[in-house]
């Protein structure tokens, strides 16, 4: 397939990682599960820069974000599917 | 691809073989700097390596600058090594430690000499290496005389989508041929601790990398914290290339083992391993040139780098080779980056070709060719310390 816009490591995950350099919002995108090697579709909501992650579903406040099928913090405030996740929404559970 | 079984390198005194044939003027502390780097001047072809500490020092700090500048000098990639310190007898622990390789090495003192003289009798020793050195030949050796150290930096995300499991690949694939391996950055593990503890070769290998971890969150990270350490770990460019959370970060170092190979013991900073061939996790920072000088100290001949935003560290003993999967690094930083594998986010590349690639780029600069970091002068000589000096 071409070149995707976003990829996803595991299945389970819910977030995909930007792999092209401009997203803009309403980017129709395509993405694909390295696990799986599945190609799944998703728009975004908000301008997203390469390397930032986007999520693939609603996500409650307080909720786990998982990434290569393991957590990597908790959510700080609600999130839709397309939207920009970063330090604004997502905190560590660590330190 | 075939996988390599040889490389050409200098078979050293001990056995061990580097690939590189530097003569290394080292000094014990701060106060040696300046003649060690006047001699270097004097004597083409050497190095000096100017650094921080030596003073004051004690306990397990002590330990530890010793061993950091010991293992500097018996490293394989050095042929001759030329110590000076401010008094005799901190230099001659050097000197001995060095000497035990069989390798050509001899020690200055400033006090009692002055450094006129210091820097006259030390240049006339460095010409006479340098010389040697020069005549030293490269001879074919078994892939198992290879010792690779990895660790990454300015990671983001492409990191470990991209060159960390690039790094990874090329550890599956070369460990079995009998490599001797080392990755780190203890803090770095951090919320991926339990998934690294179960990659240790036995249950108690595993527990002593958990009790390395546990004991630096309780002794470092709980008494000096200010904050939940957002712009330090992950760094601001950690931040910048999309890097939110420690976890995440974690998870992405961890890649740079693959998917299979297991860590066969647990290091202090610039411990020897000692159990032969296979994979070694060693307790150090996470911050580059700290990282990888105390790999170089214990020994490691080559070093993998993947990096995300674009780190542009080397080492002055260690070739540092660099990988990156993001397309705008290798673009707008193309002078650092060794092996481009970006082609892996744009599915032109699976980790396969990618692994193949750093093996293929890794053997060329065992062999001779020198790398971006080499070519652009980068030398971040760093040493670790534990606490303040007496």
């Amino acid at each position: 397939m071409s070149a995707p816009h976003f990829v996803v490591h595991d299945k389970t995950d819910s977030v995909g990682v930007i792999v092209v350099e401009t997203v803009e919002a309403n980017t129709e995108m395509t993405g694909w599960v390295m696990e799986t090697d599945e190609t799944i579709t998703i728009t975004a909501l908000d301008p997203i820069p390469i390397g930032h992650k986007v999520a693939l579903s609603d996500i409650a406040e307080g909720d786990t974000i998982l990434k290569y099928g393991h957590s990597i913090g908790k959510t700080v405030s609600p999130i839709g599917k397309g939207n920009h996740v970063h330090t604004h929404n997502l905190k560590t559970k660590k330190w | 691809m075939a996988l390599p079984k040889s490389f050409t390198g200098y078979r050293r005194e001990n056995g061990r073989v580097g690939i590189r044939n530097h003569v290394v003027i080292l000094p014990l502390d701060d106060l040696s700097n300046a003649a060690c780097e006047k001699i270097a001047n004097n004597v083409k072809g050497t190095i000096a390596l100017p650094h921080h500490y030596g003073r004051l020092q004690f306990g397990a700090d002590l330990d530890l600058h010793f061993r950091t500048l010991i293992g500097t000098g018996c490293n394989p990639n050095v042929a001759a090594v030329v110590v000076v310190g401010i008094e005799m007898g901190w230099t001659s622990r050097i000197v001995d430690g060095i000497a035990k390789t069989g390798k050509p090495v001899e020690g200055f003192a400033l006090e009692r000499n002055g450094e006129h003289k210091v820097v006259m009798e030390g240049s006339r020793i460095a010409q006479e290496y340098v010389q040697n050195a020069s005549e030293k030949q490269r001879e074919e050796c078994p892939i198992e005389d290879l010792w690779v150290s990895v660790k990454c930096g300015e990671s983001d995300t492409t990191s470990g989508l991209g060159s960390n499991p690039t790094v990874g690949n090329f550890i599956d694939k070369m460990d079995p041929l009998g490599i001797t391996s080392c990755f780190g950055e203890t803090s770095e593990i951090t919320g991926a601790e339990e998934v690294c503890k179960e990659r240790g070769a036995t249950p108690e290998v595993g527990q002593k990398f958990f009790d390395t971890w546990q004991a630096y969150m309780d002794e470092v990270i709980e008494p000096h914290k200010t904050s939940d350490l957002s712009d330090s770990q992950p760094t601001k460019g950690n931040i910048e290339g999309g890097l939110t959370t420690i976890e995440e970060k974690a998870f992405g170092n961890l890649e740079k083992i693959g998917k299979k190979t297991s860590y066969i013991d647990v290091l202090e900073p610039a411990e020897e391993p000692s159990k032969g061939a296979g994979l070694y996790f060693m307790d150090t920072s996470s911050a580059a040139a700290e990282c990888v000088t105390l790999q170089a100290a214990a020994g490691f001949a080559v070093h993998l780098f993947p990096t995300g935003q674009g780190n542009v560290i080397g080492n002055p003993i260690e070739p540092v080779i660099k990988l990156t999967a993001n397309p705008r690094t290798a673009r707008e930083m193309g002078e650092h980056v060794d092996l481009d594998v970006s082609g892996i986010l744009r599915r032109e590349m699976n980790f396969d070709e990618a692994g193949d690639r750093l093996i293929d780029i890794t053997m060329r600069t065992c062999n001779g060719r020198l790398t971006c970091a080499e070519a652009l002068g980068h030398r971040e000589f760093v040493m670790t310390k534990l606490y303040r000096s007496a």
